[in-house]
């Protein structure tokens, strides 16, 4: 892989990614949407992110992709408290709290 | 803090260092052990800003693939954030163009998901706080992001593994979903996009997910209008 292949991945990838998220944004300004346009995007939020983290949970990279009881718990408790208290900082602090004290009772 | 938009925005950015700073180092570790320099890391993570395109991009530039199979397929990953700048056009559409253009750079996963999070709640909102609102987020979360890629590089892989860092990227998603399953709506289209993301994870360059957004937004939406 030479330097110049790299930046031109960094420099295409940086575009790319800018004219994605300026697409609407940017272009469509205050003109109205439809409104059954609005209905799907109210959705966008729970649309993308469990689909994205969902194979992410359950083929880790890190254990060869096996199943891993333990991340799976701890997904669950901090998606049940996220749930619960409706605070992300909260679910993610209970959802870290249970994978490190389970890999060290686990060690 | 906690009161203005802004500050409010600020306050609730910051905890999000937690989650985000593992996500960054890691990122450093793995690609400074790809080969690239310390330079082309931090412009990397400076001009891109989307984590898990950038974890896709280095693993296929390891794996020897063609440079334009590379670009496109962790551009498929970040398709989502035409959604994004979608869902947040109808709050932040009205605001003047060098703005808009400025929150377009910073629209990561953590500063949409608060965005629209508080865009929903707080009704009472004017434009101009909106945007103060997404500003403020931004504020710790961008320079977080940066700096937790520099210390991954720079330390590099003396960051033991017995930490499970690879855990803190599903986590920082799973938490910002919970608070958002608000009505039976999001529930049904957050488990749609949970199914067919696994049914058709086989599917190249994470064309999966894509499928996966449309059909959980189709069904959050059908599901609202029968409501």
């Amino acid at each position: 892989m030479t330097d110049a292949t790299v930046w031109t991945i960094i420099a295409a990838l940086g575009l790319g990614t800018y004219l994605s998220r300026f697409a609407f944004l940017g272009l469509i300004g205050d003109r109205p949407l439809p409104p059954w346009l609005l209905r799907h995007l109210r959705y966008t939020g729970v649309a993308v992110l469990p689909g994205l983290v969902a194979p992410l949970l359950v083929w880790p990279e890190a254990t060869g992709g096996e199943l891993d009881p333990l991340r799976l718990l701890a997904a669950a408790v901090a998606l049940g408290v996220g749930v619960w208290r409706k605070d992300v900082v909260v679910a993610a602090v209970a959802g870290a709290l249970v994978m490190g004290l389970g890999s060290w009772l686990l060690a | 803090m906690g009161r203005t938009p802004f500050g409010r925005g600020v306050a609730q950015g910051l905890p999000f260092l937690l989650i985000m700073m593992p996500f960054g180092a890691l990122f450093g570790v793995v690609a400074t052990e790809a080969g690239l320099s310390l330079t082309q890391v931090m412009v990397f993570s400076s001009i891109v800003i989307a984590g898990a395109s950038q974890f896709a991009a280095v693993q296929l530039m390891v794996d020897g693939v063609p440079t334009a199979i590379v670009v496109l397929s962790a551009l498929a990953v970040n398709l989502r954030m035409v959604m994004y700048s979608a869902a947040l056009a109808p709050h932040l559409g009205p605001a003047p163009a060098w703005q808009r253009a400025l929150m377009a750079y910073l629209l990561v996963d953590q500063v949409y998901a608060l965005a629209q999070s508080a865009y929903d709640t707080q009704t009472d909102w004017a434009v101009a706080d909106k945007v103060a609102y997404l500003f403020g987020v931004a504020l710790p979360v961008f320079p977080g992001w940066v700096g937790a890629t520099y210390l991954g590089a720079a330390l590099g892989a003396r960051i033991p593994e017995s930490w499970s860092l690879d855990f803190a990227v599903p986590l920082a998603f799973i938490a910002l979903v919970g608070p958002m399953l608000r009505t039976r709506a999001h529930v049904v289209a957050a488990f749609v996009s949970v199914t067919v993301a696994l049914a058709f994870a086989w599917i190249p360059w994470n064309l999966g997910l894509i499928l996966a957004a449309l059909a959980a937004m189709a069904a959050g939406a059908e599901m609202e209008r029968r409501a």
